[in-house]
Formats: structure tokens, sequence, C-alpha cells
């Protein structure tokens, strides 16, 4: 016991600063992000609807969800397949564009930023896509549709099973050059441009080689951080299918974990259900993450 | 003497980005930009425009992108519906102000001042923290608001500026972010201040964050951008201390007749965080040739 004491006494004494730079965001941490996940989790085992008190059930909803439940699955089907096409398609996109904007002169460069990066910057600007798609002839789409004679009458995009995916995909693609787009942009003034140099000298013949041997492998710490992004934010989409195809959406070709969660949190009122919503999905994030990390350890 | 040999420096680097770069390759990158450019602009043009649509203009067929009779109608429609509010709009704007204010200024400070022992040291615990806070990205707030309300309320902070700072400040994405970048901070920089007498505290503040400048500037962006967004929610009730863009997202669902004016709205809404954006991106300065973080 005496031991153990003074080799907390040490590491306290030798790392008293690191852990006091850390304590004021730790505390704020703990308690407004820490401990509501625990809570959520420890709840995902209750059925609690906010009136009475929570009361224990174990396996129960978990058991319910995953066998009970075939709008979940569908949910889970929607949700996979929305995040298998988004999420590696916008993770390229914004590297790659951050790369080219890279290359502009300082002024076009900045301009660029700012037009990949407003749909993102706009707040709710993504509505302005549900005046695209409107299903009468006052909608963009179908107005230039029928102008000029494609179809002869009104399509109802978003009510419509086939084409309620597609769409959602379309306009996340568009929102998509968001928080891992300008941390690249930010990665790529970290870069240590006399590499870029030392490179040429030895034999870089053009920038495709530049970017595979000298760029990637010095911004891996941003490539992990927006694979991260890019796995919270394509798993995660919930608001802009409410937003753009209803909620519930036609068949539920709009539904995804996050809008299966709404549907029990906000609208039904069964929290523990919804927590234990939550934690699968936390579940099936963090496995994702795990390969998608070790895939890019294998990079450069 | 010195110009001249600023003058130099800048040709060679001139010289060095043009290396390993050809005119074929040039050209389709810059219609790849201007493509997608022009997709990602498209909505927000149509936006801007309408705020200037008049009401006759808004449901002609087919749809345009352009405006025959520009005017400000909407914009005076909008300022009569604010005059009439109860409280006036300073209060609305005063909030918004503390909130982005103090929300932002926690976020980036806290935030990369405990990333960067994580970034630096191997420490007991360290690795424990760095994975709670990846793992933390990745649970959904929309249930974990329930939980952090009864906390609010314990602490009785439910109806105070803090029920939506704290929460914010709270989140990882920032530390996650500058973690990412400290981490390519070169050791022999940090050993050197260390000769020269610096603090931890010192070394953070006077190296590691000049050195990072880019991180936190696109961190102070999407800080911005979250707290000036925020709507408070049920966290804050009172009318008096609700901020902007809860006011503003209320006239939004107003139905047809104010179209108009929701599009005068969400111009209100993106102009600010755009001259953010813009004034902070002029900020970062290029990264000198020599002087840069060594990888």
């Amino acid at each position: 016991m005496e031991k153990k004491k003074s080799n907390f006494a040490i590491t306290w004494k030798k790392h008293k600063y690191k852990y006091l730079m850390i304590a004021p965001f730790g505390i704020i941490f703990i308690t407004f992000t820490l401990l509501p996940v625990l809570v959520s989790v420890v709840l995902s085992f209750t059925s609690f609807n906010m009136v009475e008190a929570p009361e224990f059930v174990g396996w129960k909803n978990y058991l319910d969800l995953v066998v009970y439940d075939p709008i979940f699955l569908t949910a889970i089907k929607n949700t996979l397949f929305f995040a298998i096409i988004t999420g590696p398609v916008s993770y390229i996109m914004c590297f790659l564009f951050a790369w080219m904007v890279n290359d502009l002169p300082r002024i076009p460069r900045a301009i660029m930023t700012l037009v990949f990066y407003a749909p993102s910057i706009s707040g709710n600007a993504y509505l302005v896509w549900k005046l695209l798609f409107s299903s009468d002839s006052y909608g963009w789409v179908n107005a230039w549709l029928m102008k000029l004679g494609i179809t002869q009458e009104a399509v109802y995009w978003l009510v419509t099973k086939e084409y309620i995916m597609p769409i959602l995909i379309i306009v996340q693609l568009w929102l998509s050059l968001g928080v891992s787009f300008l941390t690249f942009i930010a990665g790529f003034q970290n870069l240590d441009k006399s590499q870029l140099e030392a490179g040429a000298v030895e034999g870089i013949k053009n920038r495709w080689q530049e970017l595979w041997y000298i760029i990637l492998p010095s911004m891996k710490p941003q490539l992990m951080f927006g694979a991260v992004m890019q796995i919270t934010s394509s798993l995660s989409v919930s608001q802009l299918s409410i937003d753009l195809v209803g909620f519930p959406s036609v068949n539920y070709a709009g539904h995804t974990i996050l809008t299966h969660l709404h549907d029990y949190g906000n609208v039904r009122y069964e929290l523990g259900y919804a927590c234990t919503i939550a934690v699968i999905l936390f579940l099936i994030m963090m496995l994702c993450n795990i390969v998608v990390q070790k895939l890019l350890r294998k990079l450069g | 003497m010195k110009l001249f040999k600023f003058i130099g420096h800048k040709l060679k680097q001139r010289k060095l980005k043009r290396r390993n770069r050809s005119l074929g390759g040039d050209i389709i990158l810059f219609l790849v930009l201007g493509l997608f450019g022009l997709f990602s602009l498209f909505p927000l043009v149509y936006t801007i425009v309408s705020a200037f649509k008049p009401f006759s203009e808004i449901f002609i067929f087919p749809p345009r992108l352009t405006v025959d009779n520009p005017t400000l109608d909407n914009f005076f429609d909008l300022a009569t519906i604010v005059e009439d509010f109860t409280v006036p709009l300073s209060r609305y704007m005063f909030n918004t102000l503390v909130i982005t204010g103090v929300g932002t200024f926690g976020t980036v400070f806290l935030g990369s001042m405990a990333a960067y022992p994580l970034a630096k040291y191997v420490f007991p615990g360290s690795k424990l923290m760095s994975n709670l806070i990846v793992y933390a990205l990745m649970f959904s707030t929309s249930v974990t608001a329930i939980p952090n309300y009864l906390i609010m309320s314990k602490l009785h902070l439910i109806d105070t500026y803090w029920a939506v700072i704290l929460p914010a400040v709270g989140g990882t994405l920032g530390l996650y972010l500058m973690k990412n970048f400290m981490v390519q901070v070169p050791d022999d920089m940090l050993e050197a201040a260390k000769i020269d007498g610096a603090s931890e505290f010192g070394i953070y503040f006077k190296v590691v964050m000049p050195l990072c400048k880019p991180a936190w500037i696109t961190l102070v962006i999407l800080s911005f951008q979250q707290m000036w967004g925020t709507t408070g929610g049920v966290f804050i009730y009172s009318e008096e201390l609700k901020p902007l863009s809860y006011v503003l997202s209320q006239l939004v669902s107003g139905g047809i007749a104010r179209t108009g004016v929701a599009s005068a709205v969400s111009l209100v809404m993106i102009i600010v965080p755009i001259s953010v954006f813009v004034i902070s991106q002029s900020n970062v300065i290029e990264t000198m040739a020599t002087s840069g973080i060594k990888g």
C-alpha cells in the first residue's frame, strides 16, 4: 500500500503539468460528454419513458431490436448502403479537392476553398434541394425535364421509393466538403515544402508520384482525423433524411439508424429502446473505425 | 540587401511551386474544380437570388436563376416582423454573441491545451484518454441530450448560457483535431524550448500553437459555425436568453406566404459565418519553405 502511494506521488510529480493542462477540459468532458454516454449505456438495459423511473429489463431491448424489429433491419440496410457510398467517396473528394485547391495561387485558392465549403457553412441551405426536386412542375428538375421533353409530367422525386436513396446520396455528397476538407487544407498548409523540393531532386517525376510518396505519408494524422469524421458523419445521417424526404419516409426508403432512434426517442418517448439503438450504432462505428485505421496504417 | 534576399526567396518559392506540374494536368484540374465548383455553388446562388425576388417572381414557371425586378421587399418584411417581437432583436444578437464567443474560445483554448500533452507525451492514462476522445465522437448526441439535461438541472445550469456552451466545449472534435496536428511538431523543437527554460504551458502557448495555426484557425471556423447555429432548444427556455438563430428559424416555418422572407433569413444567417470564414482563412499565412513543420 505504501509503495503504491509513493508510485502515485512520483507519477504525479513527474507529469503534474500535463495533468493540469488536461484538467479543465477533462472536467467538462467527463461531466457533459462521458457521464451522459455512460448513463445512456445503462439506460439501454432498461425500459424508460421519462415519466416513470427506469425499469431494468436486461438484454430485452437488444433482443427486440435485432430479432423483432424488421424496420430496424431496413434502417441498418439503408444506413450501411448510404455510408458505403458516401463515406469513401466524400473522403476521397475531400482529399483530392483540398489537394487541387492547394496547388492554386493564394487568392484563387481562398475563393475556391470558400466555394467548396459553402454548402457546409450555410446551415440548412440544403433545403434548397427540396425546391429543386419538388414534386410539382415548379421544381427545377421537373421543370427542365418537362421543358426539354424528357418527361411528360412531374416526377414525384422525394416520395418515390426508388429515388429517395439516390437523392439523399447526391445531397450528402454535395454537403460533404466540410470538416475533413478544411482539415486537409490546413494539413497542406502545414506541409514542409522543403520535403517536396528534396523529392523533386531525388527523381519524383509528376504530381501523382509526389502525392503518393511524399504527401500521403506526411499527412497521416490528418488522414486519420478525416477518416473518423467520415465514418461518424456518413453513419449518422438523419436530419437530412427527415428534412428532405419526410418522416417516416415512403416505404421507409429513407429510414436510417438515427431516424429510427429519433422515432423512439423523440416521438414515442421509449428512451431505453432509443439508447439501445445508440449503443448499436456506436458499436458499428467502432468496428468501422478499427478497420479503417488498420487500412490507413498500411498507407505509404 | 534584405529586400533582394526576400525577392530571391519568393522567386525560388514560385519556381518550386511549379516543379512537377504539367500543363495538361493543370487544365484537367481546373476543369474538375470549375465543374464541381458550379455544382457546389448553384443552390446557394439560388438562395441568394431568391432573397431579392419580388413575390410575383417566386413562383414563375419555369423557375429561373435570374431576377427581373430585384427588390429589397423581403428584407423590409423581415424588418417589420422583427419590430413586433416582444424581445428586441439586439437582445437576441447579444445572446448569440456571448454564446458564440465564449463557446468558441473555450473549445479552442481548453481543447488545444489538453491536446498538447496527449499528442507529445506518453504518461499513465494518456492512451486511455486518447481512446475515449476518439470514441466519444461516435456516440449519438440525440440520446445523450436527455442525461445531459438531467445533469444540467442538478447543477442548476438550465436556462443559462452555460447549458449550451459547456456541452459544446466538452465535445472532443476540437481536441482530436488539434492532437492530430500537434503530433507533427518535431520533438527537437520542444527540447530546444525546454533547454531555454520554457514551462510546459510556455511551450504549448509559444511554440506549439504558432506552429499549428492553420489547425486552430480551422477549429475557430468549425466551432463558430456550430455555436452560431445553436438554437438553445430545451436548454434555454427564457425568450430573453434565446439566440438569434432560434428566432430566425421560427420565422422560416411561416408557410408559403413567407417564402421570400425565409430566403432573406437564410441569407442573413449565411453571411456571418461566411465573413468569419473569409477573415480567418486570410489570416493563415503560408508557412515558409524552411520554417515549416518537418514531418
